[in-house]
């Protein structure tokens, strides 16, 4: 490729505007390189810089006595205990998936588990969160299969297990799906690596795989909304290799190991460029590369390739100067690629060299954490006041219970998702406690039970994980809905018996420089830390896609939440199965008239209107804090989610292979008037528990002193759920519906 | 001791290695594959499931040439237990220690879910604590298990009691309902002619401790513990050096 001349039309290509071209003459005091325009476009592009949301997040509490990393870092770390940290975080990679779904989940996945293992942690669950359109379009399918091949094929090959997740299907997702994909990791407090390139003099070493013209403005293309055109974008999605990547994350864990790094960062987004920028302007330092010695995949490239290149399975490294050679000889053990490219500086540049000429040279902070910052201008849609109008009267109550609730456990949304978890090892590296399609995942960690052994106190802890969000109740209501996304998530986590701690977020909108949209991003963001705040569950880090358009039609406002919850003793976790016949059914949380946004007004009235459920999230803490003091007295816990209460039930039974009979008429009482909301309405805060009854005393103790109402609906037994003489529907009628709904929808055509 | 083979992309290495160490509390070293000599005191080895060398172009097809598997090769002749876990299985059948080959799943999906086995073989170093016609429990994770072997070659495998397990229901019976990868006569584990090489699909690693909800797999370690120190007689030849 030859250099062209930096022309009007090719600052506009870079997807910079007037104002920020100016600002760059004003950085350099001269016109650009073409070099340093493809740093400025990419490092200032709406992925790497979040200058379009970072200043709504002050709204996020970000800081708690068990937060060792906040915001801002590769991934955010809390403490677990016994010396232990977590490390997550949560990332999307949907344009990418769309253009070519295998590639771009894979990818996805590798360049989560980068960021987890640059700290020093060593990735142990992998969880994500998919959005499609509707299965009877053969692209969904396709993209589906593709996708779920594609994380698959990645996580399955390096070993480290995908142990849950969530899958909707909306037709707003039909052009845009979203692939957000989460990983934990374990790191000793005292191992914890950071992206920083401090000690002027020190190599800078880059390790893995080549780099060729693979994902070259990736991330300007997640920048932008996609046209018709997305095709011919194929050539900016990056192929994955996870036995490289397996080979990447030993030999960095064995290098961290032995004390011979400085600072790390994975070449992900803007890969050279965004990783040695960022680590120098993390320590207020310059850094100076002469790419000619990157290792190059393809013939004739150039620097501005090499600095944009976003190749994958790539790391960069400070060393300790003195000890580069016992790093490389680690990387040789493994059969990776490690040269010296560089040296940090102290000049505060980043320093671009290609066989000893300058070819870019450019102030590192300016160009990581100086982005352009805006404010955009935000306006509430004018059909917001249409869409949460609902008028319950005029929609007819069903004539049949059954019918309705076989429909809603037919529904892709709620349907058991076993045929695409059972593609993903989800048992490697022995840790996997609860298996996918529980409440949250739930893994051991077996290092604090070893670690603990000598100390006296071999109790294995345990981590629980969930990620959740309703993108429904986010378009009508973006603040509420915001908070739901929270309040669900941490529900989840205190249902398998652990207590919420924080969370990674990963905030999916359309074009911001809409004004509707923003004001749904804003929204959404203060109802976010609004929960996180009472919650206690401080935002640790987080990712943020825009420009989920195509063709101007944007989705629905997606934002999914991660959240980490901590079991100090992982026997302690509750499942959502029944255990038991003759056992109490029991429902914690008030039950209201509430129908907005349900499942059920959309898949049985075809009605997506109303206000999503209220919710108050001080009665979900003391939710909480009840389900964590009355673990040791329940047999089972299931948080009451899309579908309502009726599904629930129906899924504990499932899940346990034991009906029940319950009478909801406890419920009746300052509750729904209207059956249909009593059976499928989402009211919050609301969990189905089973117990013996000899615990009920006890537990109706717990519900007093946490105020939180306790209806006793039931028992456990037989073959069959029955409710009151609305439903009775046998064990095979409902597992033939949801179990094998999916599968159906997939492969039926 | 017991050696557990790390090729890169080997991924159920150190679970192998947890299970051996921690919940067995056996002497257990990881052996590289660069290695020419398994070292002084081996006296079983396990070669662990993953993806050797990505399983690119066919799986095990490339581990099979690593340096460490001369020395598992001359191991194995001379009558030392070896165990290999699903790809540590299609390492074994590339390298023709084992028979067969392992194509892939007929659903040509990766499968990751908990099947039942049926034991038929319990003359193993690896099955001696266990009976013919017992039911495990047990996890598969595998996109290549499908079983197969000529006729000649499956004729000779089940004269020899060579098969150890096959895939069953609950109850034990074999039926096509019950077979999770097409495999020839639901075959999940074979071992070789002498007995001491033992090749399976499933992990018994992965359910060997109670918080993870099954221990049916502990079983066949507890065998090789056994075995090895001598509280089980084995005809034939069997591995030198004491243990404990």
């Amino acid at each position: 490729m030859k250099e062209p001349e930096i022309t009007e039309e090719l600052i506009r290509e870079h997807g910079l505007n007037a104002e920020e071209y100016a600002r760059i003459l004003d950085i350099l005091g001269r016109a650009p390189t073409f070099t340093e325009l493809g740093i400025f476009s990419v490092m200032w592009s709406e992925h790497c810089s979040y200058k379009s949301s970072r200043i709504h997040f002050r709204n996020f509490p970000t800081s708690a006595p068990w937060v060792v990393q906040g915001p801002g870092e590769n991934a955010g770390i809390i403490e677990i205990g016994g010396g232990l940290c977590a490390a997550f975080k949560m990332e999307s990679h949907n344009h990418p998936s769309f253009i070519e779904p295998y590639q771009g989940a894979a990818t996805g996945v590798g360049g989560i588990l980068r960021d987890i293992f640059t700290m020093g942690a060593r990735p142990v669950a992998s969880l994500n969160s998919l959005r499609f359109g509707p299965l009877d379009d053969p692209l969904q399918r396709h993209l589906l299969s593709g996708v779920v091949s594609g994380i698959a094929g990645y996580g399955n090959c390096i070993g480290v297990p995908t142990v849950g997740g969530d899958v909707y299907f909306h037709p707003c997702y039909s052009g845009n799906i979203l692939v957000n994909v989460f990983n934990l990791g374990i790191v000793k407090k005292e191992k914890i690596f950071r992206g920083t390139a401090s000690g002027a003099g020190n190599p800078v070493i880059y390790v893995g795989s080549k780099t060729g013209r693979d994902g070259i403005h990736g991330v300007t293309m997640a920048s932008e909304e996609f046209t018709d055109d997305a095709e011919q974008k194929k050539p900016n999605v990056q192929v994955g290799d996870p036995f490289t990547e397996k080979l990447l994350l030993e030999a960095c864990l064995d290098a961290m190991d032995r004390d011979l790094i400085v600072g790390i960062q994975d070449m992900g987004g803007a890969g050279l460029t965004s990783s040695s920028s960022e680590m120098a302007g993390r320590a207020g330092t310059g850094i100076e590369l002469h790419i000619d010695k990157v290792p190059p995949r393809e013939k004739d490239m150039i620097p501005y390739e090499f600095m944009l290149s976003e190749s994958q399975e790539r790391m960069l490294i400070v060393a300790q100067s003195g000890k580069e050679e016992e790093l490389l000889e680690i990387f040789r053990k493994w059969d990776l690629e490690a040269v010296v490219i560089g040296k940090v500086t102290d000049d505060g540049f980043l320093t671009v060299k290609w066989n000893g000429k300058t070819v870019a040279q450019i102030p590192a902070k300016k160009i990581s954490s100086e982005a352009p910052l805006y404010d955009r201008p935000c306006k509430r849609p004018s059909w917001q006041d249409g869409l949460q109008d609902l008028r319950l009267g005029a929609i007819g109550l069903p004539e049949d219970y059954n019918r309705v609730l076989i429909s809603l456990l037919e529904s892709p949304n709620i349907a058991s998702k076993q045929m695409i978890w059972r593609q993903y090892d989800h048992m490697v590296r022995t840790n996997t406690v609860v298996l996918p399609g529980s409440d949250a995942a739930v893994i051991r960690v077996k290092e604090t039970g070893r670690m603990g052994e000598a100390a006296g106190n071999p109790l294995e802890m345990g981590i629980a994980m969930s990620v959740d969000c309703s993108s429904r109740y986010c378009y009508l209501d973006p603040y509420l809905g915001g908070m739901h996304a929270v309040a669900e998530a941490a529900r989840n986590i205190a249902c398998s018996g652990a207590k919420p701690r924080a969370v990674t977020d990963n905030l999916n909108f359309g074009n911001p420089e809409k004004p509707e949209v923003m004001w749904q991003f804003v929204n959404a963001v203060r109802g976010i830390g609004e929960a996180c705040r009472v919650l206690e569950t401080p935002v640790v880090g987080g990712n943020v896609s825009f420009y989920n358009e195509t063709k101007g039609a944007a989705i629905y406002p997606t934002p999914t939440i991660g959240m980490v919850g901590i079991f100090e003793d992982v026997r302690r976790h509750l499942t959502q199965g029944f255990k038991r016949e003759g056992e109490v059914v029991a429902l914690l949380g008030a039950t209201k008239e509430e129908l907005g946004g349900s499942e059920y007004l959309a898949v049985i009235h075809g009605i997506e209107k109303g206000m999503p459920p209220s919710l108050d999230l001080e009665a979900e803490k003391r939710l909480h804090g009840l389900l964590f003091e009355a673990v040791p007295l329940l047999s089972s816990a299931h948080d009451c989610s899309e579908g309502g209460l009726a599904v629930a039930l129906a899924e504990s039974a499932m899940a346990g292979g034991i009906g029940a009979g319950v009478s909801l008429g406890p419920l009746i009482a300052g509750g729904p008037a209207r059956k249909d909301a009593l059976l499928f309405g989402e009211s919050a805060g609301r969990v189905v528990l089973s117990l013996a009854g000899k615990n009920m005393g006890a537990l109706k103790g717990l519900a007093g002193k946490w105020n939180i109402p306790l209806f006793e609906l039931g028992r456990t037994g037989g073959g069959s759920l029955r409710i009151d003489s609305d439903i009775n529907l046998t064990l095979g009628e409902l597992s033939g519906a949801f179990n094998d709904s999916l599968r159906r929808h997939v492969e039926a055509r | 001791m017991i050696g557990v083979i790390v090729f890169p992309g080997s991924n159920c290495d150190h679970d192998c290695y947890h299970v051996m160490k921690h919940v067995m509390g056996a002497p257990v070293r990881f052996v590289w594959h660069k290695e020419r000599e398994l070292p002084a005191g081996t006296e079983a080895v396990v070669l662990p499931g993953g993806f050797s060398y990505g399983d690119y172009l066919r799986t095990g097809a490339i581990a099979r040439l690593s340096a460490v598997m001369g020395a598992v090769e001359r191991f194995a002749k001379k009558g030392g237990p070896v165990i290999g876990i699903c790809n540590g299985f299609q390492i074994l059948v590339e390298s023709g220690l084992l028979p067969g080959a392992l194509l892939r799943n007929s659903g040509l999906k990766f499968i990751c879910r908990d099947v039942f086995l049926r034991v038929e073989n319990s003359s193993t170093p690896f099955t001696n604590k266990l009976r013919p016609g017992q039911v495990l429990r047990m996890p598969i994770a595998h996109g290549e298990g499908n079983y197969f072997l000529d006729a000649a070659g499956l004729k000779s495998l089940n004269e020899n009691n060579q098969v150890v397990f096959r895939y069953s229901s609950q109850e034990g019976a074999v039926t096509p309902e019950d077979n999770p990868n097409g495999s020839l006569e639901n075959i999940a584990g074979i071992v070789n002619r002498q007995g001491n090489v033992l090749g399976m699909m499933p992990h018994p690693e992965r359910c060997a401790e109670a918080i993870l909800g099954n221990t049916d797999g502990r079983l066949l370690f507890e065998s090789l513990l056994a075995w090895l120190s001598g509280n089980f007689e084995k005809p034939g030849a069997r591995a030198s050096g004491s243990f404990r």
